[in-house]
This record gives structure tokens, C-alpha cells and sequence, in this order.
């Protein structure tokens, strides 16, 4: 449309956008910003807020001109009907490796850099855990092409796995977690099967039901899982057996080493546990990206009839990726669990699978650097808007649908296989 | 809605008497109430995905929206004096699904119509953070709690009433909102079928790129899908309203994800599947809850779903992709 305006008539085609723009937002202001009812004497009666809704017009006209003017004026042209793939080499690759080892680095650093702060290693704990999930959940979307909106269904079965056998059987950390990770990946197994023979959205769709299903039964199966009130008083975990506490019937990490117990000590441990975690989970992904059942992954997703006809079993690659990606949100389950001590349905809701997968949406698919940095976006983002709560669930889609727009490759976009085959023809 | 007696295995045991068989008619009538509106919200899933191939995940906030359109205007009816049920059941109609509609076109322009051409993921999750936004920012202005209207439409009709216990049981509002849904249906399947839009609409269906060759302007067909998807779920907005009499923000999230699962049963992109979809979810609901157990009436919804697709991967009239190399 840009393209064709006449230089001259501009200004009034730029005026014209933007009273559209205003008349759109009028219509959808009305019945949200314009009227409200209110409980009153008879029932529920009208109110009406015209000074908003005439405030948030205005914002809306001036907001598309405003838009329109400087798009205009540098140039912008809107990237409409892009090619579907970034070209090949876009990000260079030493660069991202020196910016992963600078972020490496950083991770270790952070609680020395911000010694004392706890609020900062708390929250930057909670980055990783869904640094962990958004790698995991990378294997089944962004290297194997599953579109799994249930993730969060494994992430579940991992802490209350924890939670039943530490308070049941007294299981520590350390023992609980390969238990939780092979049975997420069983679940994950059990999910993928009958999805085998589907694709694209109906995938989504019984991915979608399989975690509305475990959180259901979470809900409702009460002589378990102890029903919408959870678990609660799970143990910490603690280092090499011994507990990060005052005080304990015997020996503590204290006690051991020699030195005063703070209660920062055992945020600064968890920091370092999830972080330990959240690297294996990296390495683990990276070497599985360079063995053949990575690579067959990476061709299941650009082309599932070639796979076939080269005889790779597809079922197997696809179950493999399910299994992968499930007992990695089984390990970041367990943790979750541990770290907080309670649990209850509320925490795996859809939303948080939402969130998942907007961070490898949002990061890039299959880029381990992109996911961090989404992470870091998504759960930042909701932190620096607690003193306005009210608001920050509204930024965050606002959030979400604006990176989309303006990168819809994601932060770091180079989706190329991991191996490419030289081939004479193309020179 | 009231489930006539929870949970009762003893019912199974007991022979097939009349009380049994009002209770089936009951549960029946209520399916299918539930079903004709899961079915409207599903079309608009169906329709959009059949015109982009993806999945417009502020649908079920749209409809959540109309429902508060729909309280608004009866109150405001109300209060302007008009006393006809049928005058003020027609203009909220009217308001709402020209307003539902400017939400639809919006989801699609702020949405969709940046994202054309990129991956698919990228829509699907600027669709989640407009559906986010639309849970909160109906939160933050039209209040969290839960808003209440009169019954608007009162009365019904006792069916096979037998001495000694009252029988099954439609109410004038359930008649309303099956009549209202197979009028729509009707005229929108003729819409589709017969008119200049209709045909626009099914061709660009089947290629995009041919249809702006031949010089049709393929957003403004892909606007107005979403436009009439959006008044579908608007009449079914208004006619929960009707139903339930109680609208709260995050209505949105279930009854979406039903609809979803409707428009997955019937098989995605046919809109007799919607239909048949949507009523099938509405009566496994209904009979589930009353026979079975009403905790667990939606795990039966999404078990029954992923059963039929294990079977017919393409849902029940879809039909089967073929895959070209």
C-alpha cells in the first residue's frame, strides 16, 4: 500500500490510516474501556468512563500516525510476505559461540557480582529453570518439529513424582531425580505414541489435552496428589548429604566447611544446582544434535516422507525426541519441587506451557543462546512490573505479540541443519 | 447448569426405568444446548484455519469478550426501557456481533497479517499473547469478578412428565439456542456455498497465490473470515449469557480449547465437522458428568479425542491429507 501513495497526498493518506486506526479502536474501546456494569441497587447497572475511552482514541490516532510518519520517513518498508527461512549464515557462528561463553561466564559470576542480593539469584533462578524447560522443550519443537503444547505435563509429573516419594519414602534429591527423569520420559513416550500418525495442529491440540489431562487428574485424583492443595513440606536438597540448615541432627554444610550458616547460602546453592543442570542439559543436547539420532531429528523435521524413504524409523526418532524433551522437564520438575517445598496443580496450568514455548518461539527455534535470552526476557519482564501487578500480565502479551512482529524468526534466528552436505550442483 | 444427581453408579445398576429415560432425555437436551454452542465457536476455528492453516488462539477470548458485550447491552437495554424479550434479545445480538467483529478484524490485522509468511509458529504465539491480553485487560476494566444478569428468557416445557416425578425438562432459553444455531448454521452454510464471498472464501482455501493473480484482495478475504468467525462466537457469547447468566474473564480459556477439540473431532477445516463436533463434546460432557464422575468429564473429552484420532488422524469428516512428495 505504501509503496503506491502519491508523494503529495501523503500527509492526508497518513491522516486517513490513522482516523481508520481510531475508528477501530473506538469500536473495540466501547464495550471494554466506555462502558462497565457495576453491582448495584437492582442488579447490575451501566457506568460509563468517556474520558478513558476518548483518551485511549486519541492514543490510538496518534500512536498510527506517529507509526506511519516514521516508518515513512525511514524508509521502513513492512517486511510482508518474507521468504519463510532466514537466509543461511546470518548470525555468525564464532560470535555466538564467544557470546555463550560470555554468558557462561556471567551465570557463574552472578552471585559473586551480586553477593547479598538475594532477590537477584532468586530471580535468576527461576531464569534457568525455564532455561532448562525452554532447552527440553527445544528437542521436541525446535530440532524434531513436534509442536507440543503440553510440555508443561512433564515438568508436573517430574515435581510431584519428587514431592510423593520424598514425602512418602523419604527419597532425597539426588535419588528422586533419576527416578522423576525416567518417569517424565516414560510419560512422554505414553503421549507420544498415539500422535505418531498426526501432524501440525492436531498434534497441538492432543499435546494441549494430555496436559489438561495430567493436571486434572492432579486436581482431582485427591488421596494422591493431595488435590488442589498439593504437597507441601518437601525436602531441600541438600549437598553431597549434607543439608544446607542452622542446625541438624548431624553434620551441615556449615558445620562441615567451617563457616557461619546465612540464609543466603542455600539460595546461592540452588542457584548453582539449577545452573549445574541447566549446563548438563546444554551439553547433553549438544552432543545428541552431532549423534545420528539428532541429525535424524533435524530430518524428520525438514522432511518426514524422505526420512521414510531413506529408512530411518520415524517412530522411533519421533518417540526418542518426546522421551528426551520430557525427562529433561522432569529434572527441571524435581528442582522446582526441592526449591520451593510446595507444590499444588496451580503451577502447571497452560498458560505456563505458553510461556514455555513462547521463550523457543521467541529465542529462535533451536538455538540454545536465543532461549536464554527469551528466558530472561519473559520472566524479567513480570519481575521489574511487580509494583504495577496489575499490569504486567497485560505487557507481557503485549510483549510477546511486538518481539514477534518485529522478529518472527525469534531473537537469534539461523534454523540450519547441523550438518550441510557440499554439494558440486549449487556452485 | 444443574447435572441432575452426580455421580451415581447405583443409576447404572437400577434397570432402564422411566426415571432413567428422563434422566437420559435431560441429559440429551442438555448436550446438545452445549453442543450447538461449542459448535459456533468451533466454526470459527475451522474457518480460519482452513483459509491460513493455523490456529487462532484468541478465539476463545473473542467469545469470552462478546459474553461481556452481551451483559453490557442487556443491562443497557434494560434500563432504556424496552420491555420485549425479543427486541432486546435482537439488538444485543445486532451489538454484539458488529463489535465482535472489529475484534476479530484486529486479532487478524495486529496478529496475523504481520506474521504472513513467517514460520508458522510465529502466529500461533502472537495469538497466545493477544488471548493474554484480552484475559487481562477485560480483568482490569470490567472488574475480576463474576457478573450476574436476570434470566432473560424463564419457562420451559416438561417432556414425558409421569406421575410421581417430574420428567426431563427444556427450557425455553435451550430451545432458543438450538433454534437460533440452525438458523445460523443454515443460512451460513448457504452463504458459503452460494454467494460471491463464499466462493472467494473457499478458493482462497485452496490457493492463495492463484486467487491474488487473478486480482482478488486475499487480506481482505482472510479479515473477513476472521470478521464472521468472530460473529459466530459473538451469538455464541450472547447466548451463554442467556444460558448461564454468568460471565467471568476467564471463561474464555475453556470453552476455547473445547471448541478447539470440536473443531479437531469433526476434522479441521469442514464446517459440518465443527458442528457434529461440538455436539459430540457437549453430550460426552453431559452424559459423563451425570453418569460417571463430573470431576472428570473433561479428561473423558480429550481421551474420547485422542482415541477417534488415533483412528481417523484427520478427524471424523475430514478428509485424509495427502502427502505429495
Amino acid at each position: 500500500m505504501s509503496a503506491t501513495m502519491m508523494k503529495e497526498s501523503d500527509l492526508s493518506l497518513r491522516i486517513r490510516d490513522a482516523l481508520w486506526a481510531s475508528v477501530v479502536a473506538g469500536l473495540i474501546g466501547l464495550p471494554l474501556l466506555g462502558l462497565t456494569t457495576r453491582d448495584g441497587m437492582h442488579g447490575l447497572q451501566v457506568e460509563t468512563r468517556w474520558p478513558q475511552l476518548a483518551a485511549f482514541i486519541a492514543i490510538a490516532f496518534a500512536g498510527r500516525f506517529v507509526l506511519q510518519t516514521v516508518m515513512h520517513r525511514f524508509k521502513i518498508a513492512p517486511k510482508r510476505r518474507a521468504s519463510t527461512r532466514p537466509a543461511p549464515g546470518v548470525v555468525d557462528k564464532g560470535a555466538l559461540a564467544w557470546l555463550g561463553a560470555g554468558c557462561v561466564a556471567f551465570a557463574v559470576l552472578l552471585p559473586a557480582l551480586f553477593a547479598g542480593n538475594r532477590y537477584v539469584v532468586d530471580t535468576a533462578t527461576t531464569v534457568l529453570i525455564y532455561v532448562m524447560l525452554g532447552w527440553g522443550l527445544n528437542v521436541v519443537v525446535g530440532l524434531a518439529g513436534l509442536l507440543d503444547l503440553g510440555y508443561v505435563a512433564f515438568y508436573a509429573v517430574g515435581a510431584y513424582t519428587y514431592g510423593l516419594l520424598s514425602t512418602h519414602f523419604g527419597f532425597g534429591f539426588w535419588q528422586a531425580l533419576p527416578v522423576a527423569g525416567a518417569l517424565a520420559a516414560l510419560f512422554g513416550m505414553v503421549l507420544g505414541y498415539p500422535t505418531l500418525r498426526l501432524r501440525g495442529d492436531y498434534l497441538a491440540i492432543v499435546t494441549l489435552g494430555f496436559g489438561e489431562i495430567i493436571r486434572l487428574v492432579l486436581v482431582n485424583w485427591g488421596d494422591l496428589t493431595g488435590g488442589p492443595n498439593g504437597i507441601s513440606s518437601i525436602p531441600k536438597p541438600t549437598f553431597f548429604g549434607l543439608p544446607m540448615a542452622a542446625s541438624g541432627e548431624g553434620a551441615t554444610f556449615a558445620s562441615v566447611f567451617g563457616i557461619d550458616y546465612t540464609p543466603g547460602q542455600r539460595v546461592v546453592f540452588l542457584y548453582y544446582l539449577i545452573l549445574g543442570l541447566a549446563l548438563l542439559t546444554s551439553l547433553l543436547v549438544n552432543r545428541l544434535r552431532r549423534l545420528p539420532v539428532g541429525r535424524a531429528w533435524e530430518a524428520v523435521r525438514e522432511d518426514e516422507i524422505a526420512c521414510k524413504a531413506m529408512g530411518i524409523n520415524v517412530t522411533n526418532v519421533k518417540l526418542s525426541a518426546f522421551a528426551t524433551g520430557a525427562m529433561l522437564a522432569g529434572f527441571a520438575g524435581v528442582f522446582f519441587a526441592a526449591r520451593q517445598g510446595f507444590i499444588s496443580p496451580e503451577s502447571f496450568t497452560f498458560p505456563e506451557s505458553a510461556t514455555i514455548l513462547a521463550i523457543v518461539v521467541l529465542g529462535g527455534m533451536g538455538s540454545q543462546l536465543g532461549v536464554v535470552f527469551a528466558a530472561s526476557v519473559l520472566v524479567v519482564l513480570p519481575e521489574l512490573g511487580r509494583d504495577f501487578s496489575e499490569y504486567r500480565m497485560l505487557a507481557f502479551g503485549v510483549a510477546m505479540v511486538l518481539i514477534m512482529i518485529v522478529r518472527p524468526g525469534g531473537l537469534i534466528s539461523h534454523r540450519r541443519a547441523t550438518v550441510n552436505v557440499p554439494s558440486e550442483a549449487k556452485q | 447448569m444443574k447435572y441432575g444427581g452426580a455421580c451415581t453408579l447405583h443409576r447404572l445398576r437400577t434397570s432402564l426405568t422411566g426415571v432413567d429415560m428422563s434422566q437420559a432425555l435431560q441429559q440429551l437436551i442438555n448436550g446438545i444446548t452445549l453442543g450447538a454452542i461449542y459448535g459456533l465457536i468451533a466454526i470459527g476455528y475451522t474457518m480460519v484455519y482452513g483459509i491460513i492453516g493455523m490456529i487462532n488462539f484468541a478465539h476463545g477470548d473473542i467469545y469470552m469478550v462478546s459474553a461481556f458485550i452481551a451483559v453490557t447491552c442487556f443491562t443497557l437495554v434494560a434500563s432504556s426501557g424496552i420491555s420485549s424479550v425479543v427486541a432486546t434479545i435482537a439488538i444485543t445480538l445486532v451489538v454484539c456481533i458488529a463489535l465482535t467483529s472489529a475484534f476479530g478484524w484486529t486479532v487478524e490485522r495486529v496478529g496475523y497479517r504481520p506474521l504472513r509468511g513467517s514460520s508458522r509458529l510465529a502466529p500461533l504465539i502472537s495469538s497466545i499473547g493477544i488471548s493474554i491480553f484480552l484475559q487481562n485487560a477485560v480483568q482490569i476494566t470490567q472488574g475480576a469478578r463474576v457478573k450476574s444478569i436476570q434470566p432473560l428468557v424463564t419457562g420451559g416445557v416438561n417432556l414425558i412428565a409421569a406421575e410421581g416425578h417430574h420428567g426431563a425438562y427444556v427450557s425455553y432459553t435451550q430451545i432458543l439456542i438450538v433454534a437460533v444455531t440452525v438458523l445460523l448454521m443454515c443460512g451460513f452454510t448457504l452463504f458459503i456455498n452460494r454467494t460471491s464471498f463464499g466462493r472467494q472464501q473457499r478458493a482462497c482455501e485452496q490457493d492463495q497465490r492463484m486467487m491474488q493473480f487473478l486480482g482478488y484482495n486475499v487480506d481482505r478475504i482472510i479479515a473477513l473470515t476472521f470478521m464472521i468467525g468472530a460473529g459466530l462466537a459473538a451469538v455464541a457469547g450472547v447466548m451463554v449469557t442467556l444460558y448461564y447468566g454468568v460471565v467471568d474473564f476467564s471463561i474464555g480459556f475453556q470453552a476455547g480449547i473445547k471448541a478447539f477439540t470440536a473443531a479437531v473431532l469433526g476434522g479441521i477445516g469442514s464446517l459440518p465437522g465443527a458442528m457434529l463436533g461440538g455436539v459430540i463434546i457437549g453430550l460426552i460432557e453431559a452424559f459423563w458428568a451425570a453418569y460417571l464422575s463430573p470431576e472428570y468429564k473433561d479428561v473423558a473429552t480429550f481421551v474420547i479425542l485422542i482415541v477417534v484420532l488415533m483412528f481417523r488422524p484427520s478427524g471424523l469428516l475430514g478428509r485424509p491429507e495427502v502427502e505429495k512428495v
